[in-house]
Formats: C-alpha cells, structure tokens, sequence
C-alpha cells in the first residue's frame, strides 16, 4: 500500500520527507560539514577533490559545483543543510532563497518588500494563475 | 506549585537576529519589525518569570541527518549560541532548569508523549532570536531556559493535534512541580514562508490572519488543521507554526479555565523571506 503523500501537486515545492532524506543522506551531511571554519577553507581550496571525499552521487556534486539549489533539492538535499553552502560563500538566506525563484536578487528582494509572492494562482500544478 | 502564567508567540527569522547583532535595528527596513516588540520587552520585564520553556525548532544545527528526534527536551544546566556557519550570535550562554526539565520529562513521557532527553545541545537562531526580541541586548537571560526542539525540517512532522495535545501534557508537568514558580510558554517559528525551490517568498497574510484569529479563540479547532493546509496555504516552511499550538495547548482555557487575555499581537511583512507574527496570551 502506497503512503499518504498529499503535497506531490504543490507547485515548485520540494517536501523533505523521509524518502528525500535517504537519497540526499551524504550531500546533506556534506553540507553539515561545512559548519567547521576548517571544513569550509579545505572546501574552498578545492571543492571538487573535498566533494569527492563524500559518497554522493556525481549528480549532486555537480549540482553543489553549480551552486544549483533547485537541482540539489531534487537530488534530496534540504534548504536548511544547503544553506551551509550558502553560508560559506557569504550569501544570505535571501539571496539563496531568491536564487531558486529564477528573479534576480533585486527584484526577489522587491517582491518580498512589496508582501511576498501571492499564494494565489499558486497552491496547485496546472492551476490558472 | 509551578504555574504557566503566560504563553508567547513569535516568528525566529535568523535575519532578525543579524539585525539586532549588527545594529541595523533603525533602518527604515527593520525598524517596524523591532517596534513591534517594544511593548513586548516591557512586559517581559514587569512579568519576571522565573523559568520559559521555550519551544522552537532546531535548523539543521545541533541535529544532523544522523539523529532527528520529534520531540527534545533540553535537561542541560546550559546551552551553548551555535556557530550556524556565520559565526556564533553574540548573545549570552543559556542558562537552563535542569531540575523542571527532568520533571516535565518524567511527566510528559508517563503521558505517552516520547521526549528525546537531550543533555548537551547547541542552540540555534530558533531559540536565540525569540530571545533577543522579548529581551534586546542584554549581558545575561532574565531567566532560565527550557529548550524544546520539535522536528519540523523532515517530513512527517508531528501533527497540529499531536502538538496542541502536548500542550495539555506540559501544562500538567509543570502545575505537578512543587516549588511556586512562574513559568512561561513560548511557541516560536512561522509564520507563512517558504524558503524552497521557484515557489520561495511565498507569504499569505490572510492565512497568517486566521491562524491568530483561531489560535486565541479556537485552538481546539486550529489543531485540526492538516500538514498539508500548511504547506499549501502558507508555504513549507510555514509548517514550523504547528510549534505555537504546543504553547497555545498548555494554556488553562483548554483545560476548562477561564479564557486568556490579549496582551499583545503584532503582524507584519516581511523579514527577510518570512512573515512575522507575534502574540501574547496571558492566563487568567
């Protein structure tokens, strides 16, 4: 029997669930890592040979190497673990979040000050907007 | 006995605390966010609560992937502010009530509610930035501090009822406590935000709306709302307010009291990515 998972038809929405978290168990404890200054200097210095030290898939490290969030959510990462990345590259968690919407940073930050992006036309796939 | 006299409710947005740290709480952009708590920080003050127990949820901090408990009670006699990979807050050591916690543990548990015992654990901006809006920049807490993570970073998270429910249980640990004490509940987190994929920024204010309509005047009602009305409504990370309904189930009008007083509530949008909300229900 299938399990109950209701929120599969909420646009551009990635739930983290316990399915997600055994694919994306190695890049997101990758990421974990990156809360030691000395993990992020050795990450820095060489981001692939520090990538390679992890068993993750090659498509996710490529997607860390591509600072492609969208695509590491995909591949089981979680936005609280990849902000770890962000974080060693000095981003805030605006400019992480506004980098997964395809806006520029400027106008994410506009549209946040303006009240947020509308839930209408935004709770369902297909729905009309 | 121990007696919850008050419960708090605020938003945790990490940028908050970056704010306060880095003295940008007069800027046109956060000076409406940080007024918000003005009367907030008086009121703390005038209420002197000897102990908050202060649920919140931790972010990928002092959790890894490698264990992630539901429900954690912090028994320590402190807390460490947690380096999140900005550097650590510049904010006093948290000091604990290991004594109230190992009692709320045992009662809560002998309720069927199953904590996770958690003896050393680093705080995040979860537990911090509530903090530092109810108190400013201080050198020490005013009080001890209960911490209580809930996981709400991997699905499925505990439900609005099994919360709400929780509630009623801690409020029975602490009015089973025999020293006099004043304790306050503080639900954290929320309110509409998602941090995620090509639909982040979402806010909705009308849901924000009525979950503090409905979380003074039918938490009974509220914590029948399903996971995924949260999701949908108010984002994935909206998800986090499931953590007021534990605050807002230990309050004495669940329990057949008299109902709260209103002291305070405060909304506005945005910080950072996320809506804040802010409330204060005092017990009568």
């Amino acid at each position: 029997m299938s399990l109950d998972k209701p929120y599969k038809d909420v646009p551009g929405t990635t739930i983290f669930d316990a399915d997600m978290s055994r694919q994306g168990y190695h890049l997101n404890q990758f990421c974990m890592s990156l809360m030691k200054a000395d993990n992020r200097a050795r990450f820095k210095a060489d981001e692939r040979a520090y990538l390679d030290e992890w068993p993750m898939t090659e498509e996710q490290k490529q997607a860390v190497l591509d600072r492609d969030l969208n695509r590491c959510i995909a591949l089981g990462g979680n936005i609280y673990f990849l902000a770890k990345i962000g974080a060693t590259d000095g981003k805030s968690f605006q400019q992480m979040a506004g980098s997964m919407t395809g806006m520029s940073e400027d106008a994410y930050r506009d549209m946040m000050v303006s009240g947020g992006r509308s839930v209408e036309g935004n709770r369902y796939i297909g729905e009309k907007k | 006995m121990a007696r919850i006299t008050a419960s708090v409710y605020t938003s945790h947005v990490p940028a908050i605390g970056a704010a306060l740290d880095l003295h940008k709480t007069a800027e046109p952009y956060w000076q409406p966010v940080f007024k918000g708590y003005e009367f907030s920080k008086q009121w703390l003050k005038d209420q002197k609560p000897d102990v908050i127990f202060l649920v919140f949820n931790d972010h990928a901090t002092a959790f890894s992937l490698e264990m992630i408990p539901t429900f954690a009670i912090g028994t320590a006699a402190e807390f460490t502010p947690a380096d999140e990979g900005w550097g650590p807050r510049p904010v006093p050591k948290v000091i604990g009530h290991p004594k109230l916690a190992a009692h709320i543990a045992q009662s809560v548990i002998q309720d069927d509610f199953d904590l996770t015992i958690v003896n050393k654990m680093d705080v995040d901006h979860g537990l911090t930035v509530p903090l530092s809006l109810m108190c400013g920049e201080v050198q020490a807490w005013p009080c001890p501090v209960i911490p209580f993570a809930v996981n709400v970073v991997q699905y499925p998270v505990p439900s609005g009822r099994r919360c709400f429910n929780l509630g009623k249980a801690i409020r029975k640990a602490v009015e089973s406590y025999d020293e006099p004490l004043n304790v306050q509940i503080w639900g954290t987190g929320g309110m509409s935000h998602q941090l995620q994929g090509p639909r982040a920024g979402l806010i909705n204010k009308e849901f924000d709306t009525m979950f503090l309509d409905r979380l003074i005047a039918d938490p009974e009602g509220l914590a029948g709302v399903p996971h995924i009305d949260y999701v949908r409504e108010a984002g994935s990370e909206g998800i986090e307010l499931v953590m007021w309904l534990i605050a807002r189930g230990a309050m004495s009008d669940v329990g057949g009291g008299n109902k709260p007083t209103v002291r305070h509530r405060f909304y506005h949008v945005p910080a950072s990515n996320t809506a804040v909300g802010h409330l204060i229900l005092e017990n009568n």
